[in-house]
């Protein structure tokens, strides 16, 4: 609201301001942005368009060329070549259970932290907190060699487990700052009512709290699709790898093939920006959320 | 109420499943990092305790050290960057036309794994047929480097990639700490007649130094751990010219199967990482925290 009321009034600043000076200062601050807006892009267009060519387009055309007929075929090729379609379907499983998973403990956590009343609730909260500032790497050699001792090396529960906790902090701290926000109004009522805990909690106030589930569910789903030292750690079976892992190997074999490399590239990416392209606004506010508190 | 919601089996049972997976995944593997360091291991037979002669061996070793000194200068760039960030997310905090766009725009890369990155951008420098080259022998210059095989020059290389993938989310940041500062504190500023800069220098910075602080801590620590995309690109190549600390470590314990030394190495960069973001916040504390609304 106020930053709507702000943008107007600067607006009309801006109009009443008079000069060409003004107006070509204007012009110089959108040349700017539309430069880094460029440089941004740039890349992944560049991508694109060498994923529709061979590799005697890629060399002899101008990079920004567009291909004379694009070469859809290479997509065709790297999804059933190679395993690229099992390391999508892996890359799927995977991040909808880890996130699934996340997000419900998650907030059985913050409900119990913002909502019942029990000692060490402020400890338990601090551990969680304090496991954000732990470096994903100090933890790779044990987690490996524990993981071999259960026998989970080369499982995918050795990854799902390591997903949960480690996207668990910030999960719990996008929610927490919602929780504080709900009004206990209704709860306590239910309660009186003689409504049991677990009906406040499945039928009050998750149902509550649907818009920043799917907030903290698209952030979790963005880390966990990109995630890649776990998996490269943990997976050696090609049945269980995911696409970070996938792409990385299968380009290794195919160094030689732009268009192959293009393809697979823009199939792992493609999911993401899809996402993007319709939940921005969502994708906007989760990384906003989570990052400034940190 | 209060009986209700103070029952502990029900409490437990809502804490315990998160808490238990963060213990086994987060912290004991921390304490066993730390205990590890303290063995010599080749990560399948039996351990031979060493006392503190790994994080000893650790203080002499060159290699750790230049190591060291590369992931402590990408956190010099990163930080540095910070202020560019900045001075995008300033212009787009400004009247500007489809400022929502932009930041949408500027935010995709960091929304892409670091590998995706790594492989486009190994193909952005690719030393014959890469955009860069390419470009730079169309302007007339021959003999355009090899940048990622260049020791002296890897690490800058690298830092525009890594720029790339994180200009958006701290351009994000910014953007969303400057749209909440107060319009009627700018406005005031205007009337006693304030420039545009002094408005920036003097009222929008410290209003947002707490974000920045964090955004230091961020860049700076984000930094130290930086693996995922070297890795892909340089493997720490050419020669240990781009190795870091968390490549170092993975090195020594996955391709070395030294697993005591390489514990040693992560116990050191949790360390390392722990004190610097409390030195950096030592640092920034400001005597007083500005309130102005």
């Amino acid at each position: 609201m106020i930053s709507g009321a702000t943008g107007q009034l600067q607006e009309g600043r801006a109009r009443s301001g008079n000069g060409a000076g003004r107006k070509l200062g204007y012009m110089l601050l959108y040349v700017v942005l539309i430069g880094v807006a460029v440089f941004q892009l740039f890349p992944l267009v560049w991508l694109l368009l060498f994923s529709l060519k061979n590799n005697q387009e890629v060399f002899d055309l101008p990079p920004l060329s567009l291909p004379m007929n694009p070469r859809w075929e290479n997509y065709e090729k790297v999804w059933s070549a190679g395993n690229i379609s099992v390391y999508f379907l892996n890359s799927v499983w995977i991040t909808v259970a880890a996130t699934a998973l996340t997000v419900i403990l998650g907030s059985l956590v913050t409900f119990a932290i913002t909502r019942m009343k029990w000692k060490g609730s402020s400890f338990v909260l601090g551990l969680f907190m304090v496991a954000m500032m732990i470096p994903v790497h100090s933890t790779l050699i044990p987690l490996f060699s524990i993981f071999n001792k259960v026998g989970l090396t080369d499982h995918p529960i050795s990854l799902i487990l390591s997903y949960v906790a480690f996207n668990m902090p910030i999960t719990i701290m996008i929610l927490l700052g919602f929780y504080y926000t709900l009004p206990k109004e209704v709860e306590e009522a239910a309660v009186m009512d003689g409504c049991s805990v677990h009906r406040v909690f499945f039928r009050i106030v998750l149902p509550m709290t649907g818009s920043v589930l799917a907030t903290t569910a698209i952030i979790n789903m963005i880390y966990n699709w990109n995630e890649f030292i776990f998996v490269n750690t943990f997976i050696s079976s090609d049945m269980f790898k995911t696409l970070t892992v996938g792409v990385q190997n299968f380009i290794g074999q195919y160094t030689t093939d732009w268009g192959a490399i293009g393809a697979t590239l823009m199939i792992s990416i493609l999911p993401i920006l899809l996402m993007f392209l319709f939940l921005s606004d969502r994708i906007v506010e989760g990384i906003a959320a989570g990052s400034v508190k940190g | 109420m209060d009986k209700v919601m103070s029952n502990k089996k029900i409490i437990a049972l809502y804490v315990l499943p998160a808490l238990l997976v963060i213990m086994a995944v987060v912290y004991i593997p921390i304490i066993l990092t730390a205990y590890y360091g303290l063995n010599e291991w080749n990560g399948i037979g039996a351990m031979t305790f060493i006392g503190l002669d790994n994080y000893q061996a650790l203080l002499t070793d060159g290699k750790f050290w230049d190591s060291a000194w590369h992931s402590l200068l990408l956190a010099v760039f990163s930080a540095a960057s910070l202020i560019i960030y900045l001075a995008v997310a300033m212009v787009l905090a400004s009247k500007i036309k489809g400022a929502n766009l932009f930041r949408k725009i500027y935010l995709i890369p960091m929304l892409l794994s670091s590998v995706a990155i790594a492989q486009l951008w190994l193909r952005i420098y690719h030393p014959t047929n890469g955009i860069v080259n390419s470009f730079l022998e169309s302007i007339g210059i021959s003999n355009p480097p090899a940048w990622l095989a260049e020791p002296s020059l890897v690490l800058f290389a690298l830092f525009i990639p890594i720029l790339w993938q994180y200009a958006g989310f701290y351009i994000l940041i910014y953007y969303a700490a400057l749209k909440n500062i107060p319009a009627s504190l700018v406005e005031a500023a205007k009337i006693d007649g304030a420039t545009s800069m002094q408005i920036a220098f003097r009222i929008k910075l410290p209003l947002i130094m707490e974000v920045i602080k964090v955004t230091i801590v961020l860049a700076v620590v984000g930094s130290l751990k930086y693996f995922d995309l070297i890795f892909v690109m340089t493997d720490g190549g050419p020669n240990g010219s781009s190795e870091v600390m968390a490549s170092y470590m993975y090195h020594t314990a996955f391709r070395a199967y030294d697993f005591g030394y390489g514990s040693a190495i992560g116990f050191f960069l949790l360390v390392i990482c722990l004190i610097v973001t409390w030195v950096i916040r030592k640092l920034t504390a400001s005597k007083e925290t500005i309130q102005y609304s």
